[in-house]
């Protein structure tokens, strides 16, 4: 199962605000082609972890590293460029801005010609944004305003653009929040199916259980900051931990608890 | 050493009518989120008014009663504006909300003039602190004593009204979360109010204890609203506190700057101001602004290049503008080439403003350091006129530059007042360093060559040279850097995930836009044959806002269209009437409330209309588009 250099590496990710540690100690590794759930409850670390990922957030300890290549400390830009595409929970894209143009801004970053004061910008790469929203199904929507998009088109627009730089890993916050049932099904197939295509490793982070479980490789669940449990989605599914974490205040997680808040 | 503390005690005692003022500035913005421009209006209304009144009743009583009447008196004129005016622009983008308290202002000064009269008044001195302390020989006048005790007896009651009273806490719910307070059913629209009354209060109270130190005249309100800018900036625009300790630094900044850089005492605030704008984006003891909301130009009509239809139209036009001097007299072209460049002047903001989405509110800085750039050139190193052309501009590239790498640190009202403030500082740089400027007397005798010297000639080159920008700006919107430029207006977030440096980008569009302005700017130094600190003054800043929101701020060909119709207006109206400020201030606050897309943008609107039957989905103001931060 093991390759030599996983896609992304994680050791000992800790950051605490104030007194209260919202992450402590978190490894886990990511290969390429694979896609990985981070789940917990609300307040489990998940954003907290995420950010540090992107370049958001500094960890007070610990590392992050994108093929061998460390990235603790880097700017969300420069992470960018080592190959980390991105969506967010709440959609950010260029509202004033058509949807193809949204894409080709990507473009014209990933080439590197932003300050370029010359050439048509409007006939940038205007074939290969085409392909990539076909890619996510946005063909037919080219021309519209980003700012008229239902959320769910803009949700795949944003995978649009996250894919505009080839990148190796894909970082997904709540890639179906706010989104219909059937829209929430379309666009993890979607993404699964482009992460095995193009051998893209994925992270998301996700609070429906269903698309969890029917679409990541593997999950990792965090809990008040540690990582308690991590393995195929049968196995987290039977572990007893994860299951009082999630079903509700039994016996063994009480005694837990309190363990670890005397600790 | 008796001297220094005097000093010391002189700026402590400026403090205090600082602290009044930008206190009054912080609480308003804090509740309203309404940068009030008009605030050094109301400051200068309060002075004017306490004069009359300290002049019309003698005596303690007559005094003292008449500062506090002249502060209640102004605290209700600024009640009926916030009724009439503001609670109109509250959902408006914080643009406009600039710059109709900044219209307010002008009609105020011209108001001003036309009751007191354009010469200085002299107030009386305040009962009871007439004299003089000794302190080792130095005399400190005990109304200093008593301005420099008031400071902080003011931000106590301000604090015992935030954390003592019903009222207060009101306030300082909504500054946090003023939706939240509406939906727990309190009267917003009667908060909004009495806050805005407790702040103009607060400065006009400021102004009326200025009398006895200051004489009172017409300027005094750019003068102090450019200080309270500096001070919040510095301080935290929404904290008192900060106001008050960055009022005591600024004043003292300026009682010492004197004694190290007599000239230009101005230089050591801007260095402090830098400084701490680089450490604390959000000022000494402000927060940083949770997602700043978006300013101009949202719109959802995409940009696109012009057809060949309507490039063949413009080059027409061009066309019959450059037969301008076939059928018409020297003064018209004169007046032609004025227009054209302006046109310039317009396209540069224009770019700033609608691309950028950043609304500087002293571009002018960058037009009047192209103008005195060429007066340097021309007069000094007495170099040929194509040369002053070619290099003259680069002083505005300079200056844009410089400021610029700071201002773009910030965005939103912080990017207005901090540019704002930096030209100001140019300002005073030109009005102060009388050798080397010429101070108020400018720089004269810049006179075209023979080449160009005829009417009709220099008309044909103001008129290339504004075609020649004009068509260069508009392939820089289309351009790869035009759309990352957008895109940093509509999401830095998005920008920066993937992987636009947005900052560096808004820079770059800051120098290009200065330097196009310093194009302007050397022309105009031709045209008029002089230079003035004028040229880089408040006023003109002010006047390319309104070019731009006239013509449109959410279009791409709106600053050409506004440049031409505001600067023919402008120039008829001033010689039909002695109050243009007035009529001018009128006109921006009309624009603002009746006509915020400007014209090409309501001509967009209406050929939309025709098109389809139903009214278009959304505009700008109705139905802000939810930006996703």
């Amino acid at each position: 199962m093991s390759v030599a250099t996983p896609l992304l590496a994680v050791e000992g990710l800790t950051k605490s605000y104030g007194g209260i540690h919202a992450v402590r100690g978190v490894s886990f590794s990511l290969r390429a082609g694979e896609i990985l759930a981070l789940i917990g409850p609300n307040g489990a670390g998940k954003s907290t972890c995420f950010d540090m990922l992107n370049g958001q957030n500094r960890p007070d300890s610990g590392h992050v590293r994108l093929l061998g290549e460390a990235t603790t400390g880097k700017k969300p830009r420069e992470i960018w460029r080592l190959g980390v595409g991105r969506t967010f929970q709440i959609t950010a894209t260029f509202a004033t801005m058509t949807v193809r143009e949204n894409v080709q801004v990507a473009l014209i970053s990933h080439e590197k010609q932003l300050f370029s004061l010359w050439g048509s910008a409007p006939n940038f790469d205007r074939g290969e944004a085409g392909r990539l929203l076909e890619l996510v199904g946005m063909g037919g929507y080219a021309d519209r305003p980003c700012g008229e998009l239902a959320y769910g088109d803009l949700k795949r627009l944003e995978l649009a653009v996250a894919l505009a730089n080839e990148p190796k890993l894909l970082l997904m916050d709540e890639p179906t929040a706010g989104m219909a049932p059937r829209e929430r099904v379309d666009l993890m197939r979607l993404t699964a199916r482009i992460a095995r295509e193009k051998s893209i490793g994925v992270l998301f982070t996700e609070h429906d259980m269903d698309v969890v479980f029917e679409h990541a490789d593997r999950i990792i669940v965090l809990n008040r900051g540690t990582l308690i449990a991590e393995g195929s989605p049968a196995e987290v599914r039977g572990n007893p931990q994860v299951q009082a974490v999630y079903l509700g205040e039994g016996l063994v997680y009480d005694a837990r608890h309190r363990e670890g808040a005397s600790s | 050493m008796a001297f220094y503390v005097v000093q010391f005690l002189t700026g402590l005692a400026s403090a205090a009518s600082l602290f009044l003022v930008a206190s009054g500035l912080s609480i308003i913005f804090g509740v309203t989120r309404i940068v009030n421009f008009a605030h050094g209006a109301f400051y200068m209304i309060g002075a004017y008014i306490a004069f009359t009144l300290t002049e019309r009743f003698s005596g303690a009583f007559g005094f003292w009663g008449g500062v506090v009447m002249a502060a209640l008196a102004v605290a209700l004129i600024g009640v009926i504006v916030e009724m009439v005016l503001l609670r109109r622009i509250y959902h408006a983008p914080e643009l406009f909300q600039l710059l109709g308290t900044f219209g307010l202002t002008l009609m105020v000064e011209d108001l001003v003039v036309l009751i007191w009269g354009p010469d200085d008044l002299v107030g009386r001195r305040a009962p009871g602190f007439k004299g003089a302390v000794d302190f080792f020989g130095q005399n400190i006048p005990s109304y200093d004593l008593f301005l420099i005790v008031l400071g902080p007896v003011v931000l106590g009651i301000l604090w015992l009204l935030f954390q003592r009273t019903r009222w207060g806490v009101l306030v300082r719910a909504a500054t946090q979360d003023r939706d939240m307070v509406a939906a727990l059913g309190v009267n917003q629209k009667w908060l909004f109010t009495s806050v805005f009354a407790v702040g103009v209060f607060l400065a006009a109270l400021g102004g009326a204890l200025q009398i006895p130190r200051d004489a009172v005249h017409h300027a005094m309100d750019l003068r102090i609203i450019v200080e309270v800018f500096v001070v919040v900036v510095i301080g935290g625009l929404g904290s008192i506190v900060g106001a008050f300790v960055a009022a005591v630094l600024v004043s003292e900044l300026n009682a010492f700057g004197i004694l190290i850089f007599p000239k230009i005492s101005i230089i050591l605030v801007f260095l402090v101001m830098a400084v701490v704008l680089i450490v604390r984006p959000w000022g000494l003891f402000g927060k940083p602004e949770a997602a700043a909301r978006k300013t101009p130009g949202l719109t959802v009509n995409p940009w696109r290049p012009l057809t060949s239809n309507e490039r063949l139209a413009a080059l027409a036009a061009l066309i019959v503008a450059a037969m301008l001097p076939l059928f018409a007299g020297n003064y018209a072209l004169t007046v032609g080439s004025e227009i054209a460049i302006f046109v310039i002047f317009a396209v540069s903001l224009h770019f700033l403003m609608s691309v950028g989405g950043l609304a500087s509110f002293g571009h002018a800085a960058y037009f009047g350091l192209g103008a005195y750039g060429v007066a340097f050139l021309a007069k000094m190193a007495g170099l040929p006129m194509i040369v002053c052309l070619l290099l003259g501009p680069l002083l505005g590239c300079m200056g844009a530059a410089v400021f610029g790498f700071f201002a773009v640190q910030l965005s939103g009202v912080y990017f207005a007042m901090l540019t704002l403030a930096f030209a100001q500082i140019v300002w005073s740089i030109a009005f102060q360093w009388v050798s080397v400027t010429g101070g108020d007397n400018g720089i004269l005798g810049i006179w075209p060559e023979k080449w160009a010297a005829s009417p009709s000639h220099f008309y044909w080159l103001a008129l290339g040279v504004t075609a020649l920008v004009t068509i260069a700006l508009r392939v820089a919107v289309f351009s790869p850097f035009g759309y990352a430029l957008r895109a940093t207006r509509d999401s830095v977030l998005r920008s920066e995930a993937v992987g636009i440096n947005a900052k560096r980008i808004q820079w770059t569009a800051f120098v290009i836009a200065g330097t196009t302005a310093g194009i302007g700017g050397a022309l105009f130094a031709y045209l008029k044959g002089s230079v003035f600190p004028d040229n880089l003054g408040i006023s003109l800043s002010v006047d390319a806002l309104v070019m731009v929101l006239l013509g449109g701020v959410e279009t791409v060909s709106g600053g050409v269209v506004g440049a031409i119709v505001y600067k023919a207006l402008n120039i008829w109206l001033v010689s039909q009437t002695d109050l243009s400020k007035l009529v001018l201030g009128g006109f921006i606050v009309l624009i603002v409330v009746v006509l915020p897309k400007g014209i090409v943008g309501m001509l967009e609107m209406l050929a939309q209309r025709r098109r389809k039957a139903s009214p278009p989905g959304s505009s700008l103001l109705a139905k802000p588009i939810e930006s996703a931060e």
